[in-house]
C-alpha cells in the first residue's frame, strides 16, 4: 500500500446541454476503499459512474488513476485503445442491470472466460478451471457453467456479473445499484458476497446506490449528491448517524423503519 | 476455348461502367494493402439476387481482361446452376475464354470452395462472401465490430471456439472458420469448409472476396500468412474421411455426401468435380481407367448456354448461408 490515491477526480463536471449532469465534483479515492454515491434518482450519481469509468466523456474537469506502473494517467487523455484495455484489466463495471453486463446468449463459464481470452490465455483448460474457480467463488454450482445466462435468476447472473468483473483481477470496481431490482434476502446474501470479496482482494469500488443500507453495509466513505452537486461527503457511519446537510438529513429520515 | 465473335455492343466490357471498375479496383488495392480489412465499396445493383454472388461477380468484372481465362465453381462444383449462370455471363458480356480446368484459368470465381489443385502467383481466387464480419454473430452492431477490429480486440472470437467445445467437446465450427492475416486482422474466409482454411496460409494466388450486399472487399495477397484461431490445448485441425471419393478413389479431399435414392442410399463424391473428372479421366486411374461413363458425366464445354445437368445436392443455392444464428 502507498499513501497516494488511486483515482484523483478534480472538478468534474458533465453538462447535457443546459441541464445539468453533475457539477463540480472532486473526490480521490485510494486502494482498497469503497465509496458510495448516493442521492435520490436524477441526481447525477450515475452520470459521474459513467463519466469516471470513460463510457462518458465529462464538460469539463479532469480524472487521473494511477496504473499498476505507479505513474498517474489522466483518464480523458488516453487513447480508447488504452481505455478499453483498462476497462477489460484493471477495471470492473457493474451493471444494474445483469443483461447490460452479460453475454446472455454465451454460456456463463465463455462469460467468465471472455476477459481472459481479451487478454490474450489461449489455454481452453486454464480458462475453463479459472471459469469453475470464480463460479464457485460467487457460488454458482460448478453444473452451471455450461448453461446460459438467461437460465439464471436474477440472484444468480448478478453473481456471475461480478465473477465476470473480477476473473482479471481489477483493482477498481465500479457498480452501479448492484443490488437494484433483486428481493431482500438475495440482496443481503449478495451484499455479504460482495463485502468479502472487496476486503480478500482489497478492491476500491465506487457504488452507485439509493439504498442507504447497501453504503452502510458496503462503504467506507460516502458522498450525497443532489441536483448534480455533492451536497455532503465523509465517513460513512458519521454521515448516516450524524448528517449535516438538510438534505442529508431529510434522507436519513426517510428510510423506512420495520 | 476460342473467343466467340459475338456482338456484346449493348454492355460496356464485364458489364460495369468503367467508373465502377475503376471504384472497386480502388477498394481492391486497399484491400491488398491492409491484409485481412474490410474495405466498404459502393455494390453495384447485378442482374442477380443478392445471395448468389454479386460481391463476387462485381469484383470479377473489375480485374477481367480479354485475355483472362474464367474458372467458375460453386461448392467446388462446375456444373450447378450458380457457377453455370456465372460463367454463361461473364461469356456474353466479356467474350473471354472460360474453362472448368483449374490449372489453365486466369481468374477462379469460387462459391464456398478453394480447387484441390495448387494455384499459382499467375491466378486470382474470388471469393462470394454472404457476410464479411467474422465477429458479427457475436457483436450485432456493426460500429462495435469496426472498433473491435481497429483496436484489435479479438477475444470475442475466442469465446465462440471456447463455447464450441463447452458444448461439443471439440471446436465444431466447421466452415467460416474464422482466421488471422499476417497476424493483424480477423477474418471470414466465406463459409468455405475449414478443409481449405490452410491452403490460405501463403498462397501464390491472389486472393479477393467480395460482399455485395454487405458492400465490402477484402483481400489477402499472395504469400501472406493466413492463421486459423485455435486454443493451445485444442488445436486447430481440418476434417478428415474415413473413406475415398466414391469415384474417383481419391484421398484427403474435400468429399460431398450425395443422396441417391429415398431409401438412405448415399455415397461420398469429391466436391471438386474438375479434380474428379481429371482423375477419372487420367489413363492411370486405378478405378476407370478411362472416360467415365454415366456418373457425374464431364461438362460438355463447346455449348456453355444449354441447361446444365443439376448435379445431386443436397444443399440449395444459398441465402446469407446457414450460418448459426445464435
Amino acid at each position: 500500500m502507498t499513501d497516494e490515491p488511486l483515482l484523483r477526480v478534480s472538478a468534474l463536471s458533465k453538462f447535457y446541454g443546459s441541464r445539468v449532469g453533475c457539477d463540480n465534483v472532486s473526490f480521490d479515492l485510494w486502494p482498497g476503499e469503497v465509496l458510495a454515491v448516493v442521492g435520490e434518482s436524477g441526481s447525477g450519481k450515475t452520470t459521474l459512474l459513467n463519466c469516471l469509468s470513460t463510457r462518458l466523456l465529462p464538460s469539463s474537469g479532469t480524472a487521473s488513476y494511477r496504473m499498476r506502473d505507479g505513474q498517474f494517467r489522466e483518464l480523458y487523455r488516453m487513447s480508447e485503445a488504452e481505455r478499453r484495455f483498462l476497462m477489460r484489466t484493471d477495471w470492473g463495471f457493474v451493471h444494474q442491470n445483469p443483461a447490460d453486463g452479460l453475454r446472455m446468449t454465451v454460456s456463463a463459464g465463455a462469460n467468465v472466460g471472455e476477459r481472459l481470452m481479451a487478454v490474450g490465455d489461449r489455454h481452453y483448460g486454464r480458462i475453463r478451471a479459472t471459469a469453475v474457480d470464480w463460479l464457485s467463488r460467487v457460488e454458482i454450482d460448478e453444473d452451471r457453467i455450461d448453461d446460459e445466462p438467461r437460465a439464471f435468476s436474477g440472484g444468480m447472473r448478478q453473481r456471475l456479473q461480478i465473477a465476470r468483473n473480477l476473473v482479471t483481477g481489477p483493482r477498481l470496481v465500479f457498480m452501479d445499484e448492484p443490488t437494484g431490482g433483486l428481493d431482500v434476502s438475495v440482496q443481503a446474501r449478495l451484499l455479504d458476497l460482495l463485502r468479502g470479496l472487496v476486503t480478500d482482494l482489497g478492491l476500491a469500488a465506487i457504488v452507485v446506490t439509493h439504498d442507504l443500507a447497501v453504503a452502510r453495509l458496503l462503504s467506507q466513505r460516502m458522498m450525497v449528491m443532489k441536483d448534480g452537486r455533492v451536497v455532503e461527503s465523509g465517513l460513512t457511519d458519521r454521515v448516516l448517524d450524524d448528517p449535516r446537510a438538510p438534505y442529508t438529513q431529510l434522507l436519513v429520515s426517510s428510510i423506512l423503519q420495520v | 476455348m476460342t473467343a466467340q465473335s459475338t456482338d456484346i455492343a449493348t454492355y460496356n466490357f464485364a458489364y460495369l461502367d468503367e467508373q465502377t471498375k475503376r471504384m472497386i479496383r480502388r477498394a481492391i488495392l486497399k484491400g491488398i494493402a491492409i491484409p485481412g480489412y474490410q474495405v466498404p465499396f459502393a455494390s453495384r445493383e447485378m442482374p442477380m439476387p443478392y445471395g448468389w454472388g454479386t460481391g463476387g461477380v462485381q469484383v470479377t468484372a473489375s480485374i477481367i481482361g480479354p485475355d483472362d481465362v474464367l474458372k467458375v465453381i460453386d461448392q467446388g462444383a462446375d456444373d450447378t446452376t450458380n457457377a453455370v449462370s456465372i460463367r454463361a455471363f461473364f461469356k456474353k458480356v466479356t467474350n473471354v475464354a472460360v474453362t472448368t480446368d483449374t490449372a489453365s484459368a486466369t481468374i477462379i470465381q469460387t462459391r464456398h470452395r478453394i480447387p484441390e489443385h495448387p494455384l499459382t502467383a499467375d491466378q486470382v481466387l474470388v471469393y462470394q462472401v454472404p457476410i464479411p464480419e467474422p465477429l458479427r454473430f457475436l457483436e450485432p452492431r456493426e460500429t462495435e465490430t469496426r472498433k473491435m477490429h481497429a483496436l484489435e480486440e479479438y477475444g470475442l472470437m475466442h469465446v465462440k471456439l471456447y463455447e464450441d467445445i463447452a458444448k461439443h467437446g471439440r471446436i465444431a465450427t466447421t466452415y467460416a472458420y474464422p482466421v488471422k492475416v499476417e497476424g493483424r486482422y480477423v477474418m471470414d474466409p466465406s463459409p468455405t469448409p475449414k478443409f481449405d482454411n490452410p491452403k490460405m496460409h501463403r498462397s501464390p494466388a491472389l486472393q479477393l472476396f467480395g460482399a455485395g450486399r454487405e458492400k465490402r472487399i477484402y483481400a489477402v495477397p499472395p504469400f501472406t500468412e493466413v492463421v486459423s484461431l485455435d486454443f493451445e490445448d485444442h488445436p486447430f485441425e481440418v476434417q478428415t474421411f474415413d473413406q475415398p471419393c466414391a469415384l474417383c478413389a481419391a484421398e484427403n479431399v474435400y468429399l460431398d455426401e450425395v443422396i441417391l435414392d429415398d431409401h438412405g442410399g448415399h455415397m461420398f463424391v469429391c466436391s471438386d468435380t474438375d479434380h474428379c473428372e481429371k482423375r477419372r479421366n487420367a489413363p492411370t486411374s486405378p478405378l476407370w481407367g478411362g472416360r467415365a461413363e454415366g456418373a457425374g458425366g464431364g461438362l460438355d464445354q463447346s455449348t456453355p448456354h444449354s441447361t446444365p445437368t443439376p448435379a445431386p445436392r443436397a444443399d440449395p443455392p444459398h441465402k446469407g448461408e446457414g450460418k448459426e444464428i445464435r
